[in-house]
């Protein structure tokens, strides 16, 4: 695996068992994502987008093939390997913020922190803030925030434990054009501010426009990169 | 952070987690309201018995200390004992349970208020009359008893003649004869009171008597007599306080498992999240037996304060009928009772949510 490659897929198949029958959700991906790459995952609903994210994201485990997440083979990991992975390596923003509804938007975010066992925010970390625009938004609940200012919010919780890579499944699906175009800038920012590697799955051609490449699947499969 | 979850989580659903604390916090309060009068009817018995002024008690060897049983012994061992080296005075008492855990005593009055240094009355006097009834100051209170009216007990109108202070024989006494006649034991006692000349012959004259009764009366001494009333010396009334202490744990078993499995079908994308942030099974386990621990306390605390009013509420309505006392000993046995029942009920559904697929868990609506 390249040194300078973040993410390396090699033939990854996932193959689920639903009753009696076999549905091959990937079936044979191949994908590289440089360090500091900011890419999108286009491709229509049943395509295999939100499986190779989990695979990615370690939430499951590949059926055959290797994936390299910053050196680390994944087929190594049992779940509990995979747990620290998402810890300290990955942080995930998905479409429907997913913040806990009980906590306010800071504890969101120290919560994220106390997970990954980090005692500190990392420095320069009240500039995200600012550049998220949420600083003075962090002692309300959830359901006190917009759409924006929540996904904003997930941004930041991914981003709390310096993770080598952002996985964002569908970041703006449910947000207004305004908003999408403001998270989708900040990504944008801080992918060039800070060398954050980002993989976006999303259905909008304009929201993967923000990326410097699209890589288009279909059937399991990766079409075009 | 993680505890900080905890109570956000418990206040998220504040009427849930009271009433869930409420639950728990009533079998605690269950459980020590039963120490309670357990051992409240104990001491007030021990004080009674202690109040007479008797040296020596000779009752049928009956194996329990209270008794309500009336007439197993003629009253032709009265004299007998009497004539005893040392012995001063001895009186013959028959016992008659009267109402729930209530008893009535028949008493010659002169005799024993020669044992008993007198009964200090709070209105009327001794009793005159065959028919004459004393009552005690707590039953008079609760039932609103007042001197020279008539009051009905075992089928018979009695003649209120006076009213004394607590702690010395039963709440009711009655002339001895009557009693007698009236529950068909004539001639009959239940225990008989002795006061002897020196009181440093106690040991010495419980041989005695003992050896002149041997199979009909047992002698003790007021001091074993009261030492003997203590909840370790009733089988019975342990294996109640067992029945009330399993009974507390599988409701605080049933009540925390229903509460904390709610809170996980509830939560099953929370758990998603925590999942994909990183969390780990033992980690989510952990938020849920916290949880349940902080229920538990919170019950506890709650039983507590109600085992606090529910002694008021009966001090003030049933003074007499149901003695009760606190049992701050048992504050920590009942608290690890409720713990012991939230952590066994918080295991199911912490396993369940910790096995939950971070995947699934994130797709649920």
């Amino acid at each position: 695996m390249s040194e300078l490659q973040m993410i390396r897929v090699h033939d990854l198949h996932k193959t689920y068992h639903v009753g009696d029958v076999d549905v091959h959700a990937l079936r044979g991906v191949d994908l590289g994502l440089a360090r500091g790459e900011f890419i999108a995952v286009m491709g229509p609903s049943g395509s295999g987008k939100s499986t190779l994210f989990h695979i990615l994201g370690g939430l499951a485990p590949p059926t055959k093939g290797e994936v390299w997440i910053d050196g680390i083979d994944l087929r190594a990991l049992n779940e509990s390997q995979r747990t620290e992975l998402r810890q300290n390596k990955i942080g995930f923003v998905f479409q429907k913020y997913n913040l806990l509804p009980t906590l306010t938007a800071g504890d969101n975010i120290a919560l994220a922190q106390a997970l990954g066992k980090h005692s500190s925010r990392p420095p320069g970390f009240d500039g995200v803030l600012e550049l998220l625009g949420i600083k003075h938004r962090l002692d309300h609940k959830p359901r006190a925030l917009s759409g924006g200012e929540q996904q904003r919010v997930a941004i930041a919780r991914a981003l709390v434990n310096q993770p080598a890579i952002l996985l964002a499944d569908e970041p703006t699906g449910n947000l207004d054009t305004e908003n999408s175009d403001a998270v989708l800038k900040l990504l944008r920012n801080l992918n060039k501010t800070t060398g954050q590697t980002i993989l976006m799955i999303t259905h909008n051609p304009e929201a993967a426009a923000f990326a410097d490449r699209t890589v288009t699947m279909r059937d399991g499969r990766i079409l075009s990169s | 952070m993680i505890n900080k979850l905890v109570l956000e989580n418990l206040k998220h659903r504040w009427i849930r987690t009271l009433l869930s604390a409420l639950v728990v916090g009533v079998q605690v309060m269950s459980l020590l309201t039963l120490i309670g009068l357990s051992r409240g009817l104990l001491h007030d018995s021990a004080a009674r018995a202690k109040g007479t002024g008797a040296d020596i008690v000779l009752r049928p060897d009956t194996g329990s200390t209270i008794s309500f049983n009336s007439g197993q012994k003629p009253e032709s061992f009265v004299p007998l004992v009497a004539k005893q080296p040392h012995v001063e005075q001895a009186v013959g008492v028959l016992t008659q349970a009267v109402e729930l855990i209530t008893s009535m005593n028949g008493v010659d009055f002169d005799k024993f208020q020669r044992i008993s240094g007198g009964l200090h009355f709070i209105d009327g006097g001794p009793p005159s009359g065959p028919d004459d009834l004393i009552v005690d100051e707590a039953y008079a209170r609760q039932n609103h008893v007042r001197v020279g009216q008539n009051w009905k007990l075992l089928n018979h109108d009695w003649h209120v003649a006076g009213i004394v202070q607590g702690g010395m024989l039963a709440r009711f006494i009655v002339p001895i004869t009557t009693l007698q006649h009236l529950t068909g034991n004539t001639n009959r006692i239940s225990q008989i009171y002795v006061k002897l000349d020196d009181p440093s012959k106690t040991d010495q004259a419980v041989k005695q008597l003992n050896q002149l009764l041997k199979g009909n009366l047992q002698a003790i001494s007021m001091a074993d007599l009261v030492s003997l009333f203590n909840i370790s010396n009733y089988p019975q009334l342990q294996a109640f306080i067992w029945v009330i202490t399993v009974l507390a744990v599988v409701v605080g078993f049933l009540v925390v498992f229903l509460s904390m499995y709610t809170a996980v079908v509830e939560r099953t994308r929370e758990i998603g999240i925590l999942k994909a942030l990183g969390a780990k099974p033992f980690t989510i386990v952990d938020i849920l037996v916290r949880e349940a621990v902080v229920l538990a306390l919170v019950g506890c605390f709650l039983g507590i304060g109600l085992a606090f009013v529910a002694k008021l509420i009966v001090l003030q309505t049933m003074p007499a009928s149901l003695p009760v006392t606190d049992a701050p000993d048992w504050w920590p046995k009942a608290a690890a009772i409720a713990l012991g029942g939230a952590l066994l009920g918080a295991i199911y559904p912490g396993l369940k949510a910790a096995r939950q697929d971070a995947i699934e868990a994130l797709s649920y609506e």
